[in-house]
């Protein structure tokens, strides 16, 4: 490779130019992306980037492949922004199929007028969060659409991971007498947006649990190479995810109501806007199903890890009933957990 | 959680539970037929089917789950007049969240929204109030919706649009008043309520004096009970021990939250912005007398009712649909016809099945497990 000049970005908001394939795009990339990504296969600027497959092979037996979108708004909120959603997302979504996370393509449509200043600060929340995943982004694309055609600014992450012999989680798994696990408080993520985005003037302070879970797993597995199904669970929740595994599994699952970890702050919003936290995302919360007789070993494991500390068991896989997922109330009636219909929408009164 | 927890306590309402069971058995009339008691709050409704209670009840009582949730009992035809002022340009609609599912004959407000219409969510008419403040090129219009309780609301709101001189709001006013409604389910032939829980946010704003006449005429006991499960539970025991007795009176279990005579300063507002409508169209339940108010003259500007040209047509809902019925008692929800088939929440044919506080849809999302073979 030869050497080049730096090239350096000096204008203070994006325009249609940064988008349109000439130096000012060069600026943009080489500013903004090489100097805050900075590896050697996205230094090389190819159309691609290339991968030695023995050495992925020597690491396991499959390679997961996992693609999402991140258009949050607001693109910067309490404990995080749509840069660490967008690595921490991504690699999640390898992770909770026991997956090693090795490598990140970014995708960005930004909205011309968004401040360079933010958009700085979004790459290098990108960087610090692949460093702490051990992800390395290694190929990209940028686009610039006129204002009003999109919203600050969208993200696309897709990621490579590589499982270790011997792994099979899947949502087809679950097995009667297995018992469900998560790994602390739900719905902080889906209530620090709700709260961010300032409708609601409350005066809570609440924060994403947006983090990477690959450790998490990978010290699960270390004690239960048979965990039958993880996911995380974002968009839709702990309920959506329940759903999906007892459709997919054809069992139910019966909750405890009274083990469910919710933070007062997030039981506050849901009291008062008619919510319930099980349908609220998470950027940080898996949902596993494990044999009930290693769940007290997992559930240590766990909570031995500082991804799991707050872990509990919430309920267990039943006979019968398939896809049904029922609830058990503090009062021991029983309701159903249903999917969501639509958008979960608050009450009025 | 303080102020919540308490009114959530499972050994308490262990304890509640067992003097209800125990109680029932004192009643001869309930050992013959069920007594039914009407939770007249869709508010109510969530809470028993939230918290499993109605599974918990003894046999002896069947609740009937009454029509206080005003995005069910809204009709159509109004949906329709609120598209209708959304599709028209230089227009901001402003709505509360769950009203937008609703579905009109064509289209529901969040369809509009797909198509292109500004329609926007909003808390409270105060929020709509400062959109119409920030957008002064717009015509903000806010959808009035909801009983005496968020009725206070929008009255201080188009007070306060009076005297800011905000000329570019508007009110679509579709409030409605529980009282006459409760007296059309009293004089219908075909139902009977044992007794009433009355709705406990209606009677932070109006007091218990408006129920007298339920007691006076009709010699039914009403409870004005809150929304946790302990209070209706406790609302349920206190309104047992009246039938036990053969009283009918008005009480105040919710009085944490309910003064006597209401809430003067809300009561008055209200009735400086509205007056009563002749009748006024209940979605399930026909046409019903002084059940409706609309703002008067003296707020004629902000009422969009007089500044738009709408629709107003009279949409009868899907024969098939059963809702009336349900709203009396006469069926459970899951006996009509179309429930879970042809109409569900996501495809709701019938006013029930809108809100998550209508009766079929609590059923639907919550109940279904005593319909299903364990």
């Amino acid at each position: 490779m030869t050497t080049r000049p730096k090239r350096t970005l000096n204008a203070s908001a994006i325009t249609m130019a940064h988008g349109a394939g000439g130096k000012a795009m060069r600026d943009l990339i080489e500013d903004v992306f090489l100097g805050a990504f900075d590896n050697p296969d996205l230094n090389a600027l190819e159309d691609q980037a290339r991968f030695d497959i023995a050495a992925l092979a020597a690491e396991g037996g499959q390679l997961a492949f996992t693609t999402d979108s991140y258009v949050v708004d607001p693109i910067f909120f309490p404990g995080g922004d749509i840069g660490s959603l967008a690595v921490n997302g991504t690699v999640n979504d390898l992770a909770v199929s026991g997956a090693i996370p090795k490598y990140l393509s970014c995708g960005m449509i930004i909205e011309e007028g968004l401040p360079v200043a933010e958009l700085r600060q979004v790459v290098q929340s990108m960087r610090a969060a692949a460093d702490a995943a051990g992800i390395t982004i290694v190929t990209g694309d940028t686009k610039v659409v006129p204002r009003g055609k999109g919203d600050k600014l969208f993200i696309n992450t897709s990621g490579i991971g590589v499982i270790p012999q011997g792994v099979d989680i899947s949502a087809s798994r679950c097995q009667p007498g297995d018992k469900v696990i998560v790994n602390g408080f739900i719905g902080d993520h889906g209530a620090a947006i709700l709260n961010a985005r300032g409708d609601l003037a409350l005066s809570v302070e609440l924060e994403t649990d947006c983090q990477p879970l690959h450790g998490l797993v990978q010290a699960m597995l270390a004690v239960c190479p048979d965990i039958h199904a993880i996911r995380d669970a974002s968009r839709g929740g702990v309920a959506t995810v329940l759903n999906e595994f007892a459709e997919t599994s054809a069992v139910s699952i019966r909750l405890q109501e009274d083990s469910i970890p919710v933070r007062d702050e997030v039981r506050g919003v849901c009291e008062i806007l008619g919510l319930d936290a099980l349908y609220f995302a998470n950027e940080g919360k898996l949902v596993a199903v494990v044999p009930g007789a290693q769940a007290e070993a997992v559930l240590a494991a766990m909570q031995n890890h500082p991804a799991g500390q707050g872990s509990v068991i919430i309920g267990e896989v039943l006979e019968g009933q398939p896809g049904r997922v029922k609830i058990q109330t503090c009062f021991g009636g029983e309701r159903i957990l249903d999917m969501l219909v639509g958008e979960q929408l608050p009450r009025i009164c | 959680m303080k102020f919540v927890d308490e009114f959530r306590d499972p050994q308490m309402a262990k304890a509640l539970l067992a003097q209800i069971h125990a109680l029932v058995k004192e009643i001869p009339r309930a050992q013959h037929k069920p007594l039914q008691i009407m939770e007249v709050c869709g508010g109510h409704t969530h809470s028993i089917f939230r918290y499993g209670l109605e599974q918990l009840l003894p046999r002896e009582i069947e609740l009937i789950h009454g029509p206080g949730c005003p995005v069910c009992v809204l009709p159509m035809g109004r949906v329709d007049d609120c598209v209708a002022i959304a599709e028209q340009p230089d227009v901001i609609f402003t709505t509360f969240g769950d009203a937008m599912r609703v579905p009109g004959s064509k289209k529901s407000l969040q369809q509009a929204k797909a198509e292109g219409c500004d329609i926007r969510m909003v808390y409270s008419p105060m929020d709509a109030l400062a959109l119409a403040k920030r957008n002064p090129d717009k015509t903000v219009v806010f959808f009035g919706l909801g009983f005496e309780t968020t009725m206070p609301s929008t009255a201080l709101t188009l007070q306060q649009a009076r005297a800011q001189g905000v000329d570019n709001f508007q009110l679509f006013c579709n409030h409605i008043t529980i009282i006459p409604t409760i007296k059309a389910i009293l004089d219908s032939p075909d139902m009977y309520i044992d007794g009433f829980l009355g709705p406990g946010h209606v009677s932070m704003v109006i007091g218990q004096k408006p129920y007298e006449f339920i007691s006076a005429h009709y010699q039914r006991p009403l409870v004005v009970a809150g929304f946790e499960p302990l209070d209706v539970l406790q609302s349920i025991h206190m309104l047992l021990l009246q039938i036990r007795e053969g009283e009918a009176r008005i009480e105040n279990q919710y009085t944490r939250i309910v003064p006597e005579g209401g809430n003067h300063q809300a009561l008055k507002a209200v009735s400086e912005v509205f007056e009563l409508r002749e009748f006024f169209e209940w979605r399930g339940l026909g046409s019903i007398d002084h059940s409706g108010v609309r703002i008067r003259e003296s707020y004629a500007q902000f009422d969009a009712e007089r500044q738009f040209v709408l629709p107003n047509l009279k949409i009868a809902d899907p024969k098939s649909c059963q809702c009336g019925e349900v709203l009396k008692g006469v069926i459970k929800p899951q006996q009509c016809k179309v429930f879970g088939k042809q109409c569900s929440p996501e495809t709701p044919l019938g006013a029930l099945m809108v809100s998550t506080e209508g009766a079929c849809s609590a059923y639907y999302s919550y109940g279904r497990i005593d319909a299903v073979a364990v």
